[in-house]
């Protein structure tokens, strides 16, 4: 009899923990599905930025055709990105064509100096540092998905709900440390 | 980061629980005297007592954000005024995952911040003009970071609550402090008529409670606002910008400034990131150190320079 109940107490808690890890499972599955909209959201706003700098940039060195092809290029492929992977190479590319952009535009004064252009920068400063704060949030949610999805006991319950490890957003960073990024 | 949060609340209740307590107490022994020992207006005011506590904890819970940002003539700024302040909070905010707080600047030359609502649905954080002017980029994400910490351990419900149920109780104090001194006359006037000296008793009474009012009160504060939180929220916030020194540079500035803030007070000066000081000079005043509620600013950024 006492034998009975203590397979019955082992199975109960058994049956809690499965619950517990599972739940746990789906809140962080939807955090990072979030977190993966917030960095979607941050992308995007810098793409719409990105015309209006070129546009102020081009009104000061209008001879700089090949830097805008490239931005402008660099854009498109950005926005038909589609998977971590691809994503985060695409926007790769994009940074670098934008930071030669700006180190160009250092070139003119009259450029760096117009309010416009100023504004556009800080714009595109705050864009950029969200974007960096989402890929960290993303990150450290994929990174506590993963970890629960690997390791022991908890893999059972994630194998049995199908939860699949998540790819980390990986972007080559300007010199992480002052978020001022260094163009 | 959870248990702080159950912590805090529990402590918020806490602090309404010992509110309705206390002015319950007030207000019965009021009634007593008043009612001259009578049971029933003893109770009268007692009931009195407690709905005006119970009234004030809700408005302090439910409108005490407002209540601190107008003391500290805080003022609502659009991204197009102030769009670095709002590009760094909004970051923060992703960085902490929460909502973006409403952003506020205070017409001040002394460099300080705070945060103030009552969950992250519903917070604002404040900055000085001082501090816009003073710090750049890196270090005023070290500063928002400091107060979203804040805001994402509910620091800032205790914080209000605290600032609004005890500033309200302190400015009720001082009010019956006036009218003893002023009623005091008056009663003088009135024994001639009654003969009874016990108006004055009465009065007398409330008087010395109220004295000993300023620093337990005080001391109410600095137990529910531990200095533990604050060292909390510089290694949290450090956490959020994964750079400890920005919020250690921008602490420098801090300290090294000396200009005094008109709107500081000591219901409020546990809610920003540096005691506020009222006079001018490198220490603070022995009153307002009695209000002390933050670590010593040296060993702050010490630890953080350390990490």
């Amino acid at each position: 009899m006492i034998a009975l109940w203590i397979i019955v107490g082992i199975a109960a808690l058994v049956l809690l923990y499965g619950v517990f890890t599972y739940n746990r499972l789906v809140r962080l599955r939807v955090r990072t599905e979030n977190a993966w909209s917030q960095i979607d959201v941050q992308l995007r706003r810098r793409y719409d930025l990105i015309p209006n700098l070129v546009e102020s940039v081009k009104g000061y060195a209008a001879h700089e055709r090949e830097l805008f092809e490239d931005v402008t290029r660099a854009r498109a492929q950005a926005q038909a990105a589609s998977g971590v992977q691809d994503q985060a190479q695409a926007e790769n590319q994009l940074t670098r064509s934008l930071s030669r952009l700006l180190a160009v535009a250092e070139n003119y004064p009259d450029l760096k100096a117009s309010q416009n252009f100023l504004a556009l920068q800080e714009e595109l400063t705050g864009t950029e540092s969200r974007i960096a704060y989402a890929r960290q949030f993303y990150n450290d949610t994929v990174q506590a998905l993963n970890t629960l999805i690997q390791s022991f006991p908890s893999r059972i319950v994630a194998g049995l709900g199908h939860f699949e490890p998540r790819e980390f957003f990986e972007i080559d960073e300007p010199a992480r440390g002052p978020v001022s990024v260094q163009f | 980061m959870y248990e702080q949060i159950a912590r805090n609340k529990r402590k918020t209740v806490a602090i309404v629980a010992g509110a309705l307590v206390f002015t319950g107490g007030i207000g019965f022994l009021l009634g007593l005297l008043i009612g001259r020992g009578s049971f029933q207006v003893g109770l009268a005011a007692l009931i009195i007592a407690l709905l005006i506590a119970a009234g004030l904890s809700y408005y302090s819970y439910e409108y005490g954000d407002r209540i601190v940002l107008r003391a500290s003539r805080a003022r609502a700024v659009t991204h197009d005024e102030e769009p670095r302040l709002h590009n760094v909070v909004e970051g923060i905010a992703i960085a902490a995952g929460l909502p973006k707080p409403a952003v506020y600047v205070v017409p001040e030359k002394a460099p300080n911040a705070f945060a103030t609502g009552r969950d992250p649905q519903h917070s604002s954080i404040a900055v000085t003009q001082g501090l816009l002017e003073m710090m750049d980029r890196v270090e005023l994400e070290g500063v928002i970071g400091h107060e979203m910490s804040h805001v994402r351990d509910r620091d800032i419900l205790l914080g209000t609550v605290v600032a609004t149920l005890v500033g309200s109780v302190v400015l009720i104090a001082e009010f019956m402090l006036r009218w003893f001194w002023w009623g005091g006359g008056m009663m003088g006037r009135g024994r001639d008529r009654e003969g009874g000296g016990e108006g004055f008793a009465i009065l007398a009474l409330v008087g010395i409670v109220l004295a000993i009012l300023a620093p337990l009160i005080a001391q109410i504060i600095k137990l529910a606002m531990s200095r533990r939180r604050e060292y909390l929220a510089d290694a949290e916030g450090a956490m959020l910008t994964r750079y400890p020194p920005g919020l250690a540079n921008a602490l420098k500035k801090i300290a090294a400034d000396n200009t005094p803030m008109r709107v500081a007070n000591n219901a409020t000066a546990h809610l920003w990131i540096a005691q506020p000081s009222r006079i001018p000079g490198e220490a603070n005043h022995w009153f307002e150190n009695l209000f002390s509620t933050h670590p010593p600013i040296q060993d702050r950024i010490r630890i953080l320079e350390e990490m």
